[in-house]
């Protein structure tokens, strides 16, 4: 039987045997109005016409596909497209979204925005959306994130967000989300919780990754105008999953377009440090939702590692869950010093700062098109710019600043 | 018929009290004898937690205890131990396991389900598994005659509340305020308002929990429940209790005065 996955997920928020509302009580109520305010004005014309005007004009979409031909040339086989997404503003993908749920929370009537971020990436986009509507905005960080992004946390307090350090667990992105959580459920009457990926209860995976199919969308038309038909290769990190599910997505019902998500492999997926959760880990309940989770055998969630700390999360979104289970998209890793490499050679040879956390799709892309032919094409997903990482890189490489 | 209706058909007008204390925590060699000290100082029924990385729905003091039972060793499945090795010296007092879904999906739902009745489990409260997502879980509780304990909310509609009593057994367990285990102040005007209105909706009896922290919010939200939990407070306690004796002394001087309260009621 044939799967059509543009009809995911279900009206209980399944993605097969993934997914769903996996909250406590007090949040059961808020998720079913968010639930109904979003499907009220996703096909609303006025909400329609505001947002594709904000991605227009504030965003500075559409974002570019561009060839990438010194790459190409390197990795001696398929074309390489970078899909740009690395020049909205802010610098990453994650923008899409907020530009999104912010026009939600407005029209739900919240003052309060929350948000929960690793890199840094999703604050800096949630604060900059709430800063431009005049809202007031907490956005929760590990203190291990903090301290390794620095300028991001600084570049959310210049637009006026509050950055609150949380030092429970690991200290990194989920126990932010955890925090997140337990802000929203004790301020769920005029709180609204834009979560940065594709992860959380429904109606979360399937709204972030409505808001980030624009890259899909436009990569498409795009690619049809450049080069015609459709590429041959999708490839894009995967850590929570909202860029590359955002490229996924359209290109999902064409069977014919072979997707790979790159997980973090850190030191190694054989070492156990890494982020790899569908390449390693098992069928878990985490932040809401059924998914594969990196956990221990008592089920207790386990630490993370990764180079980016963008991809250092112990889930996955459980439409990448999916996708791996029925197998229309492929989930590899590449390792932290593979992602580093890719790092300079995008630098290097095209000019291009990826993040650390698309170096990963980077990486897999130049392995991927030396084993295909050089009339093929393959789209990498560009999420976001590289400014953010260098610091991390030069302490890596022992280069003072 | 199980242990909890037991217990509740006969309170006959007392409050039943229903503490809850980490497994493991602050030390696993105190989890069993401070089960029986609770129960010796008027516990009803006894809240076990099963200690879990990333507890949401908890405020910091049931996260760091959570935190030190993983750190001594403690999971799901020494939890299960501790109520084997309670049941050795206590079959009436009614034990609840509480937790989160994660290490129970880990284990399995009919490996933990059978486990959990052999050791002496009398019922679950998984607080991340509402019963729209819980029919497999609870087909397994309903033939092993184990409780599945729900949790209703503040924010709860009318609606929900009928499907979540359509669920539950044992009892229900109203959170008395919007957050985390152990935050702030209680509303108990508001409290009692709900508590009458879960009524409607089922004979079970209505435990309230959340916020209450001593005799007088226990006083104070008694009036409506039928029981009341009581947790962050006395796991605060412990956190301070290096040895046995000292543990089971802070548990003696914070439980008798609110079993005493409760019974003047």
């Amino acid at each position: 039987m044939t799967i059509t996955y543009s009809e995911f997920p279900d009206s209980r928020g399944h993605f097969g045997t993934f997914g769903g509302v996996f909250a406590s009580e007090t949040l059961m109520h808020c998720l079913e109005e968010l639930k109904e305010a979003y499907h009220r004005l996703k096909h609303d014309e006025a909400f329609l016409t505001q947002f594709n005007h904000d991605l227009a004009d504030y965003v500075g979409r559409p974002s570019p596909l561009y060839f990438a031909e010194r790459l190409t040339d390197q990795a001696g086989g398929a074309r390489i497209w970078l899909k740009r997404e690395d020049l909205n503003h802010t610098g990453a993908h994650k923008i899409n979204n907020t530009v999104g749920q912010i026009l939600l929370a407005k029209a739900m009537g919240k003052k309060r925005i929350i948000a929960e971020t690793g890199a840094g990436q999703h604050g800096v986009a949630t604060a900059t959306v709430a800063a431009r509507l005049g809202l007031e905005c907490v956005v929760y960080m590990g203190e291990v994130d903090i301290a390794r992004q620095a300028i991001n946390v600084y570049r959310m307090k210049l637009m006026g967000a509050e950055v609150r350090s949380v030092d429970s667990g690991s200290k990194t992105l989920k126990d932010a989300l955890n925090e997140a959580m337990r802000d929203w459920v004790t301020h769920v009457d005029d709180t609204f919780y834009i979560i940065g990926t594709v992860a959380g209860p429904d109606p979360y995976p399937q709204m972030v990754r409505d808001f980030n199919s624009v890259i899909g969308r436009e990569t498409k038309k795009q690619f049809a105008e450049k080069v015609g038909g459709l590429p041959d290769a999708l490839v894009a990190c995967v850590g929570g999953g909202s860029n590359a599910i955002g490229l996924f997505h359209p290109f999902l019902d064409d069977q014919e377009v072979a997707i790979y998500g790159v997980e973090a492999g850190g030191h190694g997926v054989s070492t156990g440090e890494h982020a790899a959760s569908i390449s390693a880990g098992k069928v878990g309940v985490l932040h809401g939702n059924r998914t594969y989770v990196m956990s221990d055998k008592q089920g207790q969630i386990i630490e993370t590692h990764s180079i980016s700390a963008g991809l250092d999360y112990p889930g996955v979104g459980p439409e990448h869950a999916f996708l791996n289970q029925t197998g229309r998209a492929n989930y590899v890793s590449i390792n932290d010093d593979e992602a580093l490499a890719a790092f300079h050679q995008l630098t290097r040879v095209e000019g291009i700062l990826p993040a650390l956390e698309s170096a990963h799709a980077v990486a897999y892309a130049v392995k991927l098109a030396a084993s295909m032919s050089k009339e093929q094409n393959i789209v990498v997903n560009l999420s976001g710019r590289g400014d953010k990482d260098v610091h991390t890189i030069a302490a890596i490489e022992g280069v003072d600043v | 018929m199980s242990l909890i209706k037991n217990r509740l058909a006969e309170l006959n007008g007392r409050k039943a009290l229903v503490p809850f204390i980490t497994a493991g925590h602050p030390k696993p060699e105190f989890t069993v004898p401070l089960m029986h000290e609770l129960v010796a100082q008027g516990a009803d029924i006894i809240e076990l937690g099963m200690p879990f990385s990333d507890p949401m729905a908890d405020g910091p003091v049931i996260q760091q205890s959570s935190e030190q039972a993983i750190a001594n060793g403690v999971g799901i499945e020494q939890t299960i131990d501790m109520v084997k090795a309670f049941r050795a010296d206590n079959q009436h007092t009614p034990v609840v396991l509480m937790g989160y879904l994660n290490p129970v999906e880990c284990m399995g739902h009919q490996v933990f389900v059978s486990q959990a009745k052999t050791a002496g489990v009398d019922a679950l409260l998984l607080v991340d598994s509402p019963p729209e997502e819980s029919d497999d879980l609870l087909q397994h509780l309903r033939s092993n005659d184990l409780e599945q304990i729900f949790l209703i909310a503040p924010t709860t509609t009318e609606k929900r509340k009928h499907m979540i009593c359509e669920h539950a057994s044992g009892f229900v367990y109203y959170v008395a305020l919007k957050g985390v285990t152990g935050s702030a102040d209680l509303d108990t005007a508001a409290v009692a308002n709900d508590v009458a209105s879960i009524r409607q909706h089922t004979d079970l009896p209505v435990a309230v929990g959340f916020g209450v922290k001593d005799a007088q919010s226990a006083v104070a939200v008694a009036g409506a429940a039928d029981a009341v939990v009581i947790g962050s407070a006395l796991v605060s306690l412990l956190n301070e209790c290096s040895d046995l004796s000292s543990a089971k002394r802070a548990t003696e001087d914070f439980i008798k005065p609110i079993r005493e309260a409760l019974n003047s009621l």
